[in-house]
């Protein structure tokens, strides 16, 4: 199955990295800290998240450093918005039928 | 005229919460929401369109219909009614099926809570729609465009061009 955003998006520990990393860019090691989980189990949920192409890493000397990508997040917040759409077009539809049996 | 929208995704207890006003009392907009031969003219985002294959409104009836694609593809859905306590609110348990209404457990069934309140001229809809899990809630989110009531996405662009004046 290819991963996708919502892959990333699904787990509560993956959403807690996100936002963890929107105001920095951070290492595996500091990243661990902030979790009760096993070094292991964060680094498993960094490489799906690397997978959906949602964080990117980057070396700098010895460390690498996970970057979130932004404009990934970008298009989470387009499907919500189509969501929104879809609903304005029904309820647009629904204002005309209205209209019209009104009279 | 200026109708209240409201769309809020809550990623706590998997809902989401839209409300919506519409300019009509509220017997009529009941029956938009309830009688097949209103539904199927507007349920479905245009070009497509909704056919009634059966409905059967009352507690543990179904409304079973078909959105139809420009190009005559068949999309089977249904609303299986929970509860309805009339001209004020109604339960039902969506899903996708086949023509006979067998549902396909591939894709989760999000209930319905739809509440109907009478507002000096317009009647208040509140809608809240319940996923059995998180990742229940995003599944649809990412794939009910591609499956179901959906498939407006072509539309969208054209949608966007005529009402983009942000």
């Amino acid at each position: 199955m290819r991963r996708d955003i919502y892959h990333a998006i699904a787990d509560p520990t993956r959403r807690s990295i996100i936002t963890l990393i929107t105001l920095q860019a951070m290492t595996p090691n500091a990243i661990a800290q902030h979790f009760d989980t096993s070094r292991q189990a964060v680094s498993k949920h960094l490489r799906i998240l690397t997978e959906c192409e949602l964080v990117q890493q980057k070396h700098e000397g010895r460390e690498i450093y996970y970057h979130l990508e932004v404009g990934k997040m970008k298009e989470l917040d387009n499907w919500l918005e189509q969501f929104r759409i879809i609903w304005e077009i029904k309820f647009n539809q629904l204002d005309d039928l209205l209209k019209t049996i009104k009279q | 005229m200026n109708l209240q929208f409201d769309f809020i995704i809550n990623k706590d207890d998997n809902t989401v919460h839209v409300k919506r006003a519409f300019a009509a009392d509220l017997p009529l907009v009941w029956d938009a929401w309830t009688k097949p031969e209103l539904l199927d003219q507007w349920w479905a985002p245009k070009p497509y369109r909704t056919v009634t294959k059966s409905m059967d409104f009352r507690d543990g009836g179904t409304w079973l219909y078909a959105m139809i694609s420009p190009d005559d593809d068949k999309h089977w859905c249904k609303n299986d009614y929970l509860k309805i306590v009339h001209h004020h609110t109604y339960i039902g348990l969506d899903a996708f099926c086949d023509e006979n209404g067998i549902v396909n457990s591939d894709m989760p069934r999000t209930q319905w809570t739809n509440t109907f309140s009478q507002d000096v001229n317009n009647t208040l809809v509140s809608i809240v729609a319940k996923y059995e899990s998180l990742s229940d809630l995003e599944k649809v989110i990412a794939l009910g465009f591609k499956e179901g009531f959906t498939m407006a996405l072509e539309n969208l662009d054209q949608y966007f061009d005529k009402h983009s004046k942000k």
